[in-house]
């Protein structure tokens, strides 16, 4: 465990060693603002709360989270670091696990600075602070979800640019697969049972019911387990590639 | 202790490595010869956990390196080929960083830290980004990461390339002054570091091992009594054949 430490922590430096950080947090905010008060039309829908804001944070992470995981592996590969890191003596999980952490914790970093509206709204109004902190959780919950998805893909590949795509593609098909796009797919040859297994693994519908102010314990399992899933397949494909 | 035994590792058809066994005991330092795509490589890669074999064991001081790993590199010092190291973080901070995953705190890991520097005559750079360094001193970053918890064990992949002259003395120095107990492995195109500091030399070919002697030795199997001759007549004779079979 004492491993995990040291990886992290120069996981989560080397976010801030480049201008990748400050672009990266400027754009979130950003984009968070922009979305919420110019699409969202939040002054005109004249509630106080944040649904509308938190409405857009699957969209948002479906670009910007495969962007801060897929150098995770991808550019260890390519510099040559790879083999410094796994001939050190630590433990592929620690290893895995430190560098998943660092990226969901500058993920939550990110998440924590759209504070502001968060203050916006209790200015404007007295909303259910009580929902939002719920919203929060399920958004980092859900971030990190995207997360290890796109750490997995950005294992399998020394290619920044092609782990993007393929994160970008795998967490959309996860975000909409409660959508009649995906599912009618499957509805004309897959059983019945499978069509509601595929729908239940929408990201979409276990956000908002998080949203919605209730925190199930089903949903929350869900992210996590998710999350263990494509992590152990993580450590899968790097222990595989050990083969050649 | 290194046991290589029987180690073979295929890249598609090509076997990169075939049946390669090799015993290096402490004490010794032993320079690992051979033309580009011999094999040198791709066996330290096998040795240090990087890759695993197709076939065969690697013992590191009677730890086996693919299922206990972690026990292996613990006393192993690697320098991998092109020693990579994370161009955004200053020598100081990369080596803080390995003396964290080597498991040393407070005043341990200054000790060994300052050690570290010393040797590899680092002090100079210490806070500019590795990333900026000339490729000696990247090289030196690497050597110092390696030698860091004064392992048992040191496999170097050419410690010296890229090194002036005078830097090339000083790491054969260092090299030296640390091989009287440990297990030192170091691979070169060098044939005079060879003579300079190695007590055995192995030449492979193919993956195969065609000479072990000491360089003395080596050298005097040819007329003129050098080393490039012996090693020139060792590993252009398979070169030959395979060009007349292709």
């Amino acid at each position: 465990m004492s491993l995990l430490w040291p990886v992290f922590k120069r996981e989560f430096k080397s976010y801030f060693a480049t201008p990748l950080a400050f672009v990266f947090i400027v754009i979130f905010l950003f984009a968070m603002g922009a979305f919420t008060f110019y699409l969202g039309h939040f002054y005109d829908n004249g509630v106080a709360d944040l649904s509308v804001f938190f409405g857009y944070h699957p969209w948002l992470y479906l670009f910007l989270v495969p962007a801060l995981a897929m150098r995770l592996w991808a550019e260890e590969r390519r510099s040559g670091t790879m083999e410094l890191l796994l001939t050190l003596p630590i433990p592929l999980w620690a290893t895995v696990l430190g560098k998943f952490l660092a990226a969901w914790a500058f993920a939550g970093l990110a998440l924590i600075l759209t504070f502001p509206i968060w203050i916006t709204v209790n200015y404007l109004g007295s909303p259910d602070n009580g929902v939002i902190l719920a919203s929060y959780i399920g958004s980092f919950l859900m971030a990190g979800a995207y997360l290890s998805i796109g750490a997995c893909v950005s294992s399998a590949t020394s290619n920044q640019v092609i782990a993007f795509i393929i994160s970008v593609v795998a967490c959309f098909l996860f975000t909409i697969s409660g959508a009649p796009l995906v599912l009618d797919a499957f509805r004309s040859w897959a059983p019945l049972p499978l069509v509601e297994a595929v729908s239940s693994f929408s990201f979409l519908m276990h956000f908002s019911a998080i949203t919605s102010g209730v925190i199930d314990l089903r949903d929350v399992i869900f992210f996590f387990s998710l999350i263990g899933l494509f992590l152990y397949a993580n450590m899968l494909i790097v222990d595989l590639r050990k083969s050649g | 202790m290194i046991e290589i035994q029987n180690l073979t590792k295929r890249f598609g058809p090509v076997a990169a490595v075939s049946d390669l066994s090799l015993t290096i005991r402490p004490g010794e330092v032993l320079g690992f010869l051979g033309p580009n795509g011999a094999g040198k490589s791709t066996t330290m890669k096998m040795a240090t956990g990087y890759l695993a074999p197709d076939q065969g064991t690697v013992r590191i001081c009677g730890h086996d390196i693919v299922s206990d790993t972690i026990a292996a590199q613990q006393r192993l010092g690697y320098l991998p080929e092109g020693a990579p190291a994370y161009g955004e973080m200053t020598p100081r901070e990369f080596l803080h960083f390995i003396a964290g995953v080597r498991n040393l705190k407070g005043a341990a890991a200054r000790t060994a830290t300052e050690r570290a520097i010393a040797g590899a005559e680092l002090k100079a750079v210490l806070d500019q980004p590795i990333e900026t360094l000339s490729k000696g001193f990247r090289r030196r970053v690497g050597l110092a990461q390696a030698i860091l918890h004064d392992p048992e064990v040191l496999v170097l992949d050419e410690p010296t390339d890229g090194l002036d002259p005078n830097q090339k003395h000083a790491v054969r120095g260092l090299i030296r002054g640390m091989a009287k107990d440990k297990t030192i492995v170091i691979s070169t195109h060098l044939l005079e570091e060879v003579e300079a500091i190695c007590t055995r030399a192995v030449i492979i070919d193919q993956g195969r091992i065609v000479a072990d002697a000491t360089p003395a030795e080596l050298a005097a199997r040819s007329a003129n009594g050098r080393l490039d001759e012996v090693f020139r007549q060792l590993t252009t004779r398979d070169t030959a054949m395979t060009g007349a079979a292709a």
